[in-house]
């Protein structure tokens, strides 16, 4: 590898774009967040398995209010993502739509999935896969409950005047930590809600 | 906004300028109370955990004592099986969760800015936080053992045995939560890691001249940080179906016992790895210093590093080939098992090539370090013997695996953090340790460790199974047995002999210039201890050896450790590019803070409060943890986080 | 009562057979059965293949330290001089070149081994059902025929020569089952049946133990496996499979009836009102050589003790201490020593 000459160049200095630690800090916590969810799921197709037709799922999983929902997150991703980049080219004015729009939807999730348990005929304690489902979905909600933290953070240190085109990785991060969000629903929606389908 | 605002071109300065400058006052941390809490000192941090963890370490040996005791003869009532089973537990929990990780998070937290060139950590608060996480989620157990509540099944802690209906009582929720809290430090310790490698690094030091311990520490980082949520995440379910009635591993309504098997031992295999390959690192590091030459094959062993804890990350099954899997995945962890030894080998031809084509001084450093391979080759032949299925099927569970497990622990994780307090007390002391005691500290633990584990392996071959709190009479288990007990109290005696150098030697110790031992990396161009910011001038790296380039004479152009980065415009230190290290941003460093305890407090209340059901407490303690974490997380102008504002 | 130290030499006596030849029960370095033997061969490969490797690593580290060292103490290390000599990279191909074809050929040969000891040779004749219990173990001797179901504890019996399908249950917590000298271990899981097999090439009597810590009294979950020739197995299979005779002495009468009574709801007696399966069997109890798990040797004096109090022998048993008067004691104590 090559040897590195000190020159005379201009350095940023402090928190700028990905450059920052706490980018890294934010890609650290995704990778145990996503393990997690990944021994999380595991549990449920390892029990699945070897439970075969007395695993007590529902052979039809109700997608009226879950598919929806799935919706609902994943729009608040698209709308968290257009809040980002406005705020990498300066535009205020279309950061706090994007990132207002996307926590509102984030706690209509919160509040729809709140329903979506309520309407389950079986509980926590009924038999192992309801201990799962609601043990799977439980820290999927928190991770939101986490993120609908964060996006909030962001949006009063936003109002605050804390950042623009150059100082934003706050922003950054709190997206990052949403979309990771997001696609930890998409494969614990698939595996509770679409395999049982095909099983 | 205008460049200036976000950019700054560092000046160049010269280390002598610095000297006496404001540089200290910069980053010196508070006396008395006030600095003890809230010092993000990555030194001072170092130092606590590799304390703490010593003391967690007595009590281990203790524990393990005590249980000698009981075992020197068949028949013996010292103990009740109660008792018996608590100490054995309470001693694999201390041993393997708070004294064989944390005091190589020590070594490293120390070193690792010293090794790197850099002036801290990159996340100092992080650091802080996760020493005070470690120490009340260690306190967090030890309250159970002491109210006769520690944990009783073992630190593996199988199921059905360890639910409800077997094991009422406190027990398993001090270890279920203890556990989950500890891996909370475990994890924001890895991430600590992983982003100072990739960041803050001296100009010039691309990854293929970063020290071997760095390697150690970093694959140990990047597995703890994907396994840790494994073992964090069954105890959480143990503990639900504990208070809540959940089924996870309840057999009657379709639990599954092996699934705590399978989610236990897929983080506990990558652990063991954790803990040794950063001592293996300080060994490559050290071993070479006293053989006067630089390890043989830096790339074979840095790659085989990273190689055993990749392949580490598919053996776990072997921990359970008794439990009546197919032969298929037999086979295949079997393989996996068998294979893992050979980058182990290329370590331990590494470091044999290395003090055969050097000149080997003794020092105790050097006995402790040399050794280890001797200690490293039985542990590792051990386990290739119980890699393979069939002989496996004979060897767990009896005293051959108990023989194993130490060889491995005490000789690749115990040996070198030995000879690593004797090589960097220097350092951090500014006193030598007295090499006589030294000798009779080494001799000490060697003989005694040898005669207190080697029989162990016999024993174990005549079928003594484990987790016994006594055993018959005259079926070959007790001649055996006393001479095992008389050795573990000789290696006491060792490990007193060290603590006795280690005191002794603060108030009497040789004054220790910079580099006593004529060593080649960054740590030693420094005074001895440290200054408060490490380097006065970044240090800009051409090697591997900057201390030794005068005498290879291997290129013309050298290291710079007089002259170089100045960064003195409050706490700063340079980041780099990942792989060559070439500068590109100025790193604000914090200030030292109060955060990071606070929210180990908060922590420690919500778990307090989940332990004893008190949710009133887990909802404020939830609330204070929020809070915290806005508050540490504010934007900060000095930190360069905030618009509009030169840092 | 000391646990353990009663009697050590009727203990070994009453295993006198070739594996306890030596004094060491649960040695596997020697092995006697299909099982057993082509494990042993593999087990003292690897054993020898370690030891050479201690020694010449050992050797290598040793001589490589004495030959060029340093006087020593040297003060400072830095006067010995920096060199960096030639090419020692052939070291790390050596070394690891070879140990990676020991390493190969332990890896095909293990693979041998578990194929072969896999699955017997011949489809077992005899299947026998066995539960880990905290801390004993049942074992049903399955048949087609329900009139031929046996069921005892603690001490099974096989025929010498001939496979034997063992099925193992979990019925509490997890347990292993290990008679070392046939077989490596299986555990016993809750929720799940095991399927191994055990043969013995000669007759004797082998000694097993539960290898899975399961609690307090994990360390006295001992059994005992006699192999006999076919004859004897199947004389002992009738005789097992009878039912209690009546006692016919008072004493024996009315210890029945004390019997029945306080240990009936755990333990079963065939030819009684005792039909608890929470216990072991005891219809035969008198033809096993020792109680309580392997914990004592099954003497007159043992028994009372452990009747009388059973936390005296092995303190935590799942047992109850049942406060009786003396004479209710040596009653039971009579009616127990007639279930031969």
């Amino acid at each position: 590898m090559t040897d590195v000459a000190l020159g005379q160049r201009p350095l940023p200095v402090g928190s700028t774009r990905r450059n920052t630690v706490a980018w890294w800090g934010v890609l650290c916590l995704i990778g145990t967040e996503g393990a997690l969810f990944a021994y999380l799921l595991f549990s449920y197709y390892y029990t699945a398995l070897q439970l075969g037709d007395d695993f007590g799922q529902p052979r039809h999983p109700q997608l009226e209010l879950s598919l929806p929902n799935t919706i609902v997150l994943l729009t608040s991703s698209v709308f968290v993502w257009w809040g980002d980049r406005s705020i990498k080219r300066g535009q205020s004015a279309q950061f706090f739509i994007g990132y207002g729009i996307g926590l509102l939807l984030g706690i209509a999730f919160l509040v729809i999935q709140t329903f979506e348990w309520r309407s389950q005929t079986f509980s926590l304690t009924s038999g192992v896969y309801g201990s799962l489902f609601f043990t799977v979905t439980g820290f999927h909600m928190a991770h939101v409950i986490v993120g609908v933290l964060a996006l909030a953070s962001i949006l009063v240190w936003a109002a605050l005047g804390y950042f623009d085109e150059n100082r934003c990785v706050p922003v950054l991060v709190a997206a990052a930590y949403w979309h990771f969000v997001d696609a930890v629903w998409i494969a614990v929606f698939f595996t509770f809600y679409l395999t049982p389908y095909f099983w | 906004m205008a460049p200036r605002d976000i950019e700054r071109v560092p000046e160049i300065g010269v280390a002598s300028d610095v000297y006496g400058g404001t540089l200290a006052r910069t980053w010196e941390t508070e006396p008395g109370i006030a600095g003890f809490f809230s010092t993000v000192d990555h030194k001072q941090i170092g130092i606590r955990y590799i304390v703490t963890a010593f003391v967690f370490l007595i009590l281990g040996g203790l524990e393990a004592l005590v249980m000698r005791i009981q075992l020197a003869r068949p028949g013996q009532n010292l103990l009740t099986p109660e008792q018996y089973d608590q100490l054995f537990s309470t001693h694999g929990m201390t041993m393997i969760f708070l004294y064989a990780l944390p005091v190589l998070s020590g070594f490293s937290n120390y070193l690792w800015p010293l090794l790197l060139g850099a002036r801290d950590m990159a996340l100092p608060r992080l650091n802080a936080f996760s020493y005070w996480v470690y120490v009340a989620a260690g306190i967090f157990m030890y309250v159970g053992f002491a109210i006769g509540a520690g944990p009783n099944d073992g630190w593996f802690n199988y199921v059905p045995y360890a639910s409800g209906p077997f094991n009422p009582g406190m027990s398993m929720d001090f270890y279920a939560l203890g556990m989950i809290f500890l891996g909370i430090s475990t994890t924001v310790g890895a991430a600590n890691f992983l982003v100072t490698l990739f960041r803050t690094r001296a100009p010039g030091m691309s990854i293929n001249r970063i020290p071997i311990l760095i390697w150690g520490t970093l694959t140990a980082s990047a597995a703890n940080l994907l396994v840790v949520p494994a073992v964090s995440l069954a105890f959480f379910l143990l503990w639900m179906d504990r208070q809540f009635g959940t089924h996870f591993f309840d057999v009657a309504s379709g639990g599954q016992p092996l699934l705590w098997q399978h989610l236990f031992w897929m983080f506990g295999h990558p652990w063991v790895y954790a803990i040794v390959l950063p001592a293996m690192g300080m060994v490559s590091d050290g071993l070479p210093t006293f053989c006067r030459r630089p390890l043989v094959g830096y790339t074979p062993v840095a790659l085989s590093t990273v190689a055993t804890m990749i392949l580490g990350f598919g053996v776990w099954v072997h921990h359970m080939f008794a439990t009546g899997l197919p032969s298929l995945a037999l086979s295949f962890f079997s393989a996996a098992s068998i294979i893992i030894a050979v980058p182990s080998a290329v370590a331990v031809f590494a470091w044999t090539a290395t003090i055969w084509t050097g000149r080997p001084v003794i020092t105790t450093a050097f006995l402790f370090f040399s050794s280890m391979i001797v200690l490293f080759t039985i542990g590792g032949v051990s386990g290739f013997m119980t890699g393979s299925v069939p002989v496996d099927w004979q060897l767990t569970d009896t005293y051959f695996v108990v023989a194993h497990l130490h060889y491995v622990l005490i000789g690749i994780n115990l040996f070198p953090v030995v000879g690593g307090i004797y090589y960097w007390f220097p350092k951090m002391t500014g006193r030598m340790l007295d090499e006589r005691i030294g000798r009779w500290n080494f001799w000490t633990m060697f003989v005694g460790f040898n005669i207190a584990f080697l029989p162990m392996h016999l024993v174990g071959l005549w079928g003594m199974p484990r987790r016994v709190y006594t055993y018959p009479a005259g079926i070959g288990f007790d001649w055996l047995n006393l001479i095992v007990s008389i050795g573990s109290f000789i290696f006491a005696i060792g490990v007193l002999l060290l603590l006795v150098n280690v005191v002794r030697s603060l108030k009497h110790g040789a004054i220790a210039g910079a580099n006593p031992w004529d060593a080649p990396t960054l740590e030693w161009s420094v005074s001895s201890p440290p200054p408060p910011y490490n380097f006065a001038v970044i240090p800009r790296v051409v090697s591997r050896h900057p201390l030794w380039e005068d005498r290879l004479k291997e290129r013309e152009v050298r290291s710079a450790t007089q002259e170089g980065l100045l960064l003195d415009h409050g706490r700063e230190t340079i980041a780099t590019t990942p792989l060559d290290a070439v500068p590109d941003l100025i790193l604000k460093m914090p200030e030292d803070s109060y955060m990071p305890f606070a929210l180990g407090v908060a922590l420690a209340a919500g778990f307090t409060g989940l332990l004893l059901h008190w949710w009133w407490l887990v909802v404020i303690a939830g609330i204070a943890v929020a809070a915290s974490i806005v508050i540490w997380l504010w934007p900060e102008r000095e930190l360069g986080q905030v618009a509009g504002v030169a840092p | 009562m000391s646990v353990g130290l009663t009697a050590p030499a009727l203990f070994a006596e009453a295993f006198a057979t070739p594996a306890w030849a030596d004094g060491k029960p649960l040695s596997y370095l020697h092995g006697f059965g299909a099982k057993a033997v082509p494990v042993v061969a593999l087990t003292w490969g690897v054993i020898w293949i370690s030891i050479v490797v201690v020694v010449i690593i050992s050797a290598l580290v040793v001589v490589g330290i004495s030959r060029r060292r340093a006087p020593d103490p040297i003060e400072p290390v830095s006067a010995i001089p920096i060199t960096r000599s030639g090419s020692a990279i052939g070291w790390l191909y050596w070394g690891v070149g070879v140990s990676t074809l020991a390493l190969f050929g332990t890896l095909i040969w293990t693979v041998v081994v578990l194929a072969d000891v896999n699955n017997p040779g011949v489809k077992p004749a005899v299947t026998i059902e066995i539960a880990g219990h905290q801390w004993w173990w049942s074992a049903r001797y399955l048949s087609d025929d329900p009139s031929r179901v046996l069921t005892t504890a603690n001490e099974i019996h096989i025929p010498v020569g001939q496979p034997i399908r063992v099925k193992l249950i979990g019925a509490d917590v997890i347990h292993s089952f290990w008679v070392p000298a046939l077989a490596g271990k299986t555990d016993t899981i809750p929720g799940q049946t095991n399927t191994t097999w055990i043969e013995a090439d000669r007759p004797g009597r082998y000694m097993g133990q539960c290898t899975e810590y399961c609690g307090e009294q994990h360390a006295h979950m001992a059994f005992i496996v006699v192999a006999e020739p076919k004859s004897d197995f199947e004389k002992w299979q009738r005789a097992q499979l009878l039912p209690a005779k009546a006692p016919d002495t008072p004493e024996a009468m009315r210890g029945e009836r004390s019997f029945e009574f306080h240990c009936g709801a755990c333990h079963t007696v065939r030819g009684t009102d005792a039909g608890g399966t929470v216990a072991p069997d005891l219809t035969h109890l008198m033809s096993r050589e020792t109680l309580a798990a392997g914990a004592v040797p099954n003497t007159v004096g043992n028994l009372a003790g452990w009747v009388a109090n059973p936390q005296a022998v092995k303190p935590g048993t799942l047992m109850p201490t049942l406060y009786l008067a003396g004479s209710e004691l040596s009653d039971i104590g009579a009616y127990l020593k007639t279930l031969n």
